[in-house]
Formats: structure tokens, sequence, C-alpha cells
């Protein structure tokens, strides 16, 4: 590949002529520490057009999207905007060089009115250096009117609702001369008309020359609005197609349609009495009416795309947000589970989601980490932890699990991501679970480690612990799993069990 | 900072087991580096020695003691990733309340003129029983009406600071008894500060309290996860703490027998320094007794240093600022560098 000091140096030449594209991205490459989010990815956003991006969870749409944001700096690859070789150094970078990104959850100040936020850092002037609020009324009063937006400028932000906010920050991009729009599922929380409104809003925006790039998971939206398609699947770029060219169909086998490699599959194991049965669980406004039976021995992976709900059911499970109604079974005993320490009186356990959020003490040990949950039960006598007894018993798991760390004073900061999620691992094990919750277990880890979890959950099951496991790998899923449960929008669509499930039916159910 | 001795690890690889230097290490050097200052400059500017002087370092102890007792308490807070502002008011408050029950029989104008003559274990625990409710009530309202421990315990300090001048309607309690004044008297209160602080090195160092402690100042959200009852464990660190500056309250009314509405104005604030300068960390997670004993004597140092050089006391209150500054951000500094590991 040539770098982009000699594409400059070519081009200056006459040799190749100018890109007809408004913005080119080509043999991009981003890293995070062990795993690799995007490799040789290719993106081309002619003007005029709506350009969606599709893809699984985790297959790199929001990791490009960031890079052309200015968010996340490429460790590879060449970057053109108007045909000129650039370097966005940030996303306030990205804006002045008219990349606009409108924010999945809304980057805006809920107290300050509706023209504040958009003119914030401009705000017109008088005379004596006071912001000129009269200037700036009639300046956003004239971008809705260009925008076709009715909203009064003097609104506070947080009274709006969440598609008038989207509106607001449409205008925003739109006030700061950009041609590229990057919307990252921006009809996620829309009613029907909102989204109309919408769409024309995105189509007067198109007519005017602007390149949209559109990230969705809805397939009747792609047809409907975007001109091009481009498809991702893990990491790498599949293909663009005019979306006129492609059927729905063409699309899902594009996004799953991967050799299944790096698989572990779960040993088959005798499968048990049931553990776990949970009825008519709901959460109001997130989740409804999910019923299924767990066993021991079992593992239930839980399918979906990311914000369908599938995290707060095992949110819900683990007390962690007490449901709103539904009643959950233990060895056929109705419990109650308002808490975590209730759930794990029962003999749950729950590895989170997210890691650094929800899972480690970043800031502590190796040791203090693993043993945190098992002191709230056991290795303590009046107050005081038997500490001698529980390092032994930690030292024992992190080895057995094979965590690598110098020793158990290290810093869980230092530690790998795989590392981080086999410490928190021996921190649930050490607390004898008999229902092991795991969401996304190997998410962000090297293919070493996460042969290694998979390895483990399996022996795990084999034990007789009956596991859920939620997942947006579809490897994993299909691999491990005895039974998938896909959820979609806060319901559970389906499940599937072990021989008649595939990706594309788990998608059809995912995706609707 | 580490010292590496090569081993072999499993599988023939070497890997580094290293010797972590104690974080209080730096902190001692900074007392002593601070000490070394006053005794160069006590030598040119007065002709004497700062340190070859036993009277003066058993000064610098004694006045920091009750400082100190306040600071162990806070120091569990602040690893909890709270603040109290109310322990300076709550030693006002049980200093009163102590001192008003531990009165000579032969005083007429006694706030409890029935209550004369007690034994002295009657105050003391008066005192402390002050200092717990405050602190409970601290917990409480941080555990349960989630309003942040900055307003909690800022309520606090105003309410017991004006409990403590309408105790007596901002009368001093005077005539202590002797046996009383002996708690405060002599060595006692530096015994009863190493005291304090070796419990609580202890307890944050051994038991289950430590460890949720720490759990929780490191990761809320992760120690909630792993089944820590947080509001349930919260309550107990401002309680101690309470405790702690009850037991402050006590010491300090015995010191000078008498208890006296404005005892204890602007403890909290120095009590928060010591721990700061100690090196525990304002976002939690991070500190020790050990440090915030360091903390202390710094203060006491330098404090003690000004006085002894004859330098004006408005400036000890200035430096005393500019350390705290400094102290923090050498805090932010040490963690920042250890993000980028």
């Amino acid at each position: 590949m040539l770098s982009p000091s000699t594409m400059k140096a070519v081009r200056e030449s006459g040799a190749i002529p100018k890109a007809p594209y408004l913005l080119e991205v080509e043999g991009v490459r981003k890293e995070f520490p062990g795993v690799v989010a995007l490799d040789d990815v290719v993106f081309r956003l002619k003007r005029g057009t709506v350009h969606a991006l599709m893809g699984e969870n985790g297959a790199g749409k929001s990791t490009l999207m960031k890079i052309i944001a200015g968010i996340y700096t490429p460790d590879a690859g060449a970057f053109r905007l108007r045909g000129v070789d650039i370097r966005l150094k940030s996303p306030l970078d990205a804006l002045e060089n008219g990349i606009a990104m409108i924010h999945q959850e809304l980057n805006l100040m809920s107290s300050m009115t509706v023209a504040e936020n958009i003119w914030i850092r401009r705000e017109p002037m008088t005379r004596f250096g006071f912001v000129d609020h009269r200037a700036m009324r009639r300046q956003t009063s004239e971008l809705f009117a260009r925008l076709n937006i009715d909203l009064d400028p003097e609104a506070e932000l947080g009274t709006l609702s969440v598609a008038n906010r989207q509106m607001v920050e449409i205008a925003k991009a739109v006030s700061y001369d950009s041609d590229v729009l990057i919307m990252d599922e921006p009809t996620s929380a829309l009613t029907e008309r909102e989204v109309d409104h919408l769409f024309k809003i995105i189509k007067a925006l198109r007519a005017d020359g602007k390149g949209i790039v559109y990230i969705t998971h809805k397939m009747n939206e792609l047809f409907e609005i975007a001109d091009e398609v481009s498809i991702f699947r893990d990491g790498r770029y599949i293909g663009t197609h005019d979306s006129a060219d492609v059927t729905r169909d063409d699309i899902i086998r594009m996004m799953v349609g991967r050799e299944i490699t790096q698989m572990f599959p779960k040993e088959t194991v005798p499968i048990g009495d049931v553990v776990l049965s949970v009825r008519n669980l709901s959460l109001a406004g997130v989740f409804h009416d999910v019923s299924f039976d767990l066993r021991a021995g079992e593992i239930l992976g839980v399918a979906g795309l990311v914000g369908s709900g599938r995290s707060n059911i095992a949110e819900t499970l683990f007390g962690v947000t007490p449901a709103t109604s539904g009643s959950i079974a233990i060895d056929g005993k109705p419990v109650t589970v308002d808490a975590p320490t209730t759930a794990m009186a029962h003999g749950m356990a729950f590895l989170t989601e997210d890691r650094k959020e929800t899972g480690c003490f970043l800031i502590l040990d190796v040791l203090e980490n693993t043993q945190i949950a098992v002191l709230t039960r056991d290795y303590v006598k009046f107050g005081f932890v038997s500490q001698g007894r529980l390092t032994r018993d930690c030292t024992a798991m992190t080895q057995a699990l094979r965590v690598k760390t110098p020793d158990l004073q290290e810093t869980v900061l230092n530690l790998s991501g795989g590392n981080q999620q086999k410490v928190l691992i021996a921190r649930w094990l050490l607390t004898k679970p008999r229902i092991l919750i795991l969401d996304e277990p190997t998410r962000g880890i090297d293919v070493g480690a996460k042969s290694e979890i998979h390895r483990l959950i399996s022996k795990l099951a084999g034990e007789g612990v009956a596991v859920i496991m939620i997942s947006s790998e579809m490897p994993e899923i299909l691999g491990m799993s005895d039974r998938i449960m896909v959820v979609h929008e806060g319901r559970a669509t389906g499940f599937l069990d072990r021989s008649e499930a595939d990706p594309i039916k788990i998608m059809e159910l995912a995706s609707h | 900072m580490a010292t590496g001795v090569r081993v072999e690890g499993a599988g023939g690889v070497p890997i580094k087991v290293r010797r972590k230097l104690p974080p209080e290490v730096s902190i001692l050097g900074v007392l002593i580096g601070i000490a070394l200052i006053f005794e160069i400059l006590g030598w040119i500017v007065v002709g004497q020695s700062f340190l070859a002087n036993q009277q003066r370092l058993t000064i610098i102890i004694l006045q920091v003691s009750v400082i100190g007792i306040i600071a162990v308490g806070v120091t569990q807070v602040i690893i909890t990733g709270g603040i109290d502002l109310s322990s300076g008011s709550v030693v006002g408050f049980s200093a009163m309340v102590a001192a008003s029950l531990a009165q000579n029989s032969d005083y007429a104008r006694a706030v409890y003129p029935a209550l004369t003559g007690l034994p002295i274990i009657f105050p003391i625990l008066a005192g402390l029983a002050v200092g717990l409710l405050a602190g409970t009530i601290n917990g409480l309202l941080i555990a349960y009406t989630g309003i942040p421990p900055f307003i909690a315990t800022l309520g606090m300090m105003v309410t017991a600071r004006g409990l403590a001048k309408w105790y007596t309607r901002g009368q001093p309690v005077a005539l202590l008894q002797d046996r009383y004044a002996a708690i405060g008297s002599g060595i006692w209160p530096v015994v009863i500060f190493l005291s304090v602080a070796a419990i609580f090195y202890v307890a944050l160092k051994y038991t289950r309290y430590g460890k949720f402690t720490y759990a929780i100042g490191a990761n809320p959200q992760a120690a909630r996860v792993s089944g820590i009852n947080i509001g349930k464990h919260l309550i107990k660190v401002y309680a101690i703490a309470g405790l702690l500056a009850g037991l402050a309250g006590v010491v300090t009314s015995a010191r000078v027998a008498s208890g006296q509405p404005g005892m204890g104005v602007m403890y909290e604030l120095d009590a928060i320094a010591a721990v700061v300068i100690g090196g525990t960390s304002l976002t939690g997670g991070v500190g020790r007794i050990t440090g915030t004993v360091i903390g202390v004597v710094i203060l006491g140092v330098v404090t003690s240093g000004f006085t002894f050089l004859r330098i004006d006391a408005y400036y000890q209150e200035i430096v005393k600022g500019m350390i705290i500054v400094a102290a923090v951000i050498v805090d932010q500094h040490r963690q920042r560098r250890r993000k980028k590991v």
C-alpha cells in the first residue's frame, strides 16, 4: 500500500485522477489490546447519498464510524476527505472539517436552551462582548426553517422528546456546514411518525449533496432510505452494493456467512433437572414476559442485538435491577431476588458484560479482585479474614484458570483483557455457583484466552452447573449452546435447539 | 520504584517478582525533607537544632493527636470515595456533652447540678455516643436518600456546631473533675491516637470490613454486583468516623478541662488534609492508616517549625494550604501514571 505522502505525490503528478468520493478510507486497521477491531477496511462515501453500514454486533461498524468522526485514530490506512489526505486529531477537528456525528447517546446539555446548544462555542456576540441572544435566536430559526424543523429555539433542551433532541443534533451538525453526517441507529428510540419526519430531513440533506453514513440493524429502513450498503463482519470489509441490487437474504448471508473457525464446541454432558425456572419475568419498559427453564449441565445461549434487552434480563435475574413482575423459582421453590446478595445466596453468579465498569476493581490487585465475592459468605471468622487459606484457594483458582500475572499483588489494570476476564471468572467460581450467568464472556479478548474460557464453561456444565450465556458472537452461541433463546425488543422471540439452530434463523428472530 | 529479582517462571520463562516499595516511603521522605529544612533553617535563623529537642518532638505529636484520631476515621471514609466534613463540629458537640457530665460535685453552677461527680465512664460514653449518633445519621442519609456525602456531612457540620452552641446557650462548661482531665493530659492523647491508628490499621488490612471498604471505593458498581450491601457498609463507615470524632471531643475537653462550643473548628479540614497528604486518594479505593499518621505528623512539624523559627502564625496557614494542594497534585500524577501502564 502507498503511504499517504506518496499517494499525494502520485496524485499531484497527475498520474491518477482526483477521487470522486466525498470521503474515502482504505486499508484501515485498528487494534485494541488483544483484539483487532478493524482490518484492511475500505469505505467510500459519495456525495448526495445515504450509505448504510451493516453487520453484527462487534463487526467493526462502530469502530469505523468513530475513526471517521475523529474519536479514534487508525493504526494504519489512508483517509481522504474530498480527495485530500487528512489525519483527524479529535472529534472537534472532524467537526471543523465538515464531519459531524449524531450520537446514539445524545451529547447535548439538557439544562440549556436549544439555541445555546446549537451555537455553543460559536455564540454570536454583541459589540460589548456579551452573547447576542437575539441574533442567536434568529440564526436558529433560519436553520430550522431550512431543515423544516418546527421547534422553539428558546425551549430548554431537557424538556424535548428524544426525537426532537435528535433534530437539534442534526441542525447543529448542519450549522457547522458538515457534509458528512454520521447517524448511529437514529431511529432506535423514535415512533413511526417521528421516523417519517427524520427520513424526510435525511432526504432533504441528501438532495443538498451531503453524504450520510447510516448505521442500522433494521432491514426495512435500509431499503427505504439507503442508496448504498456496506457490509462488515468480524472487523473486515465484506462488500458494498447498491441497495436496489440486493435482497434482505443476501445481506443476512453476507453478515453471518463466515467459516466457523476457532470454535470449541460444548462437550455432550448429561442434562439434569430443572434448576432455574423463570415465568413471565418483566421489567417495565425494558423487557416483557420472559419465560424459560434451565437445567443442570445445560448451556442456554441468549442471542440478540445490543439493546434488545438481553443484558437487562441477566441483571434482573441476578437482582441488580429487580423485576417488576413475574416469578423466579430455583429447584422448584419460588424465590425473591431483590439484590445481588440474595441471588448469590441462591447459588447464582453473574459475570457482567462490562469488565471495566461493573466487573474489575481496576486499581486493586489480583488477590483482592478474586476474593471479594466469596468474602461475603466465607473465609471470615469474627470479622477477620482467614487470609492464609483464602490466598491459597485464590492462588489455586487463578492457576487453574491460567491467569497470566507475575503475582497476586499485580494491579488488575496491568493485566490483559483476557486475564482480567479470567480473574472475574475465578472470583465467581470461588463462590461455587450452581447457576452461572455469563454476559459476553469472551468479548474483546484474544483467541487463546477465548478458547480456554470456552473449554472452562464446557467443563463447568459437565460438573452440573447450569449456564446462561449471552453473546453477540454467532459462532460462540452456535458452538456452546444446548439451546438458544433469541431476544428482540425486550421479548423472547424464539427458542432454537442446538440441532436446528443456524445463523440465518437466529438473525431473523433477532431482527424481524 | 521496583527492585527486581529474576526467577524462572512456569515453562522456563523468566518472570519478574517485584518487591514494591510501600507508598508510605515517599510520604516519609517528604516528612524527613520538611524536618531537615527546619533543621537547617534552625541553625541559620535561630542558631539551634530543631530536631535535637526531645520536648519539642513530644509536643508535636501531642498537638496533632486529636486531629490524628479524627483523621483515622476520615481515612476510611475517603477510601470509600466519600468525605466527612462534620468531624470538627462533632468534636465540639461531643466535648460539650461529655464535659457537662464530668463536672466537679462542689461546682454550684453545673449544667446538671444533680449529675456532678459522676464516675468518668459516664461522660466518656456520652461523648462517644454523641459521635456515634452523628456519624450514623450521616451514614443513613448517604445510604438511603442518595444525597452526596459532601452535602450530608456539610449539613451535619452546621447542625452539630449549632447543637454545641445551643447546649449551654454558648456558655463554656467549666470545672471538670481531675480524673476526667487526666485523659487529656500527659502522654494519654498520644497513646489513644496511636492505639486507634493501630486498631484501624489492622481493621483495614485484615478484616472483611476493610476489604469491603476498599472495594466500594475502587468500584461501587462492581462491589454491588459482587454481593456487597453498599448502603449497610457505608452506614458502618460513617458511624465509626463519627465515633472517633466523639472520642476526639472527649480528649479535647479533658485536655483543657472544660467544654467550649467552639472546640474543633476547622479540625475536619486539618484531618482531610492529613489524610490526603498521607497518600489516600480522594477518588477512593486507595489509602492507608500509616500514610495518614505520617500526614498528621507532617502537619504538626510544619506548625511547630514555624513557631520554632518565630515566623508569623499567618504564614503557617499559607504554607499548609500549599502543602495540601501539592499533595493532591502528586496524587493525581500518581494516578495518571498508573493508568498509562
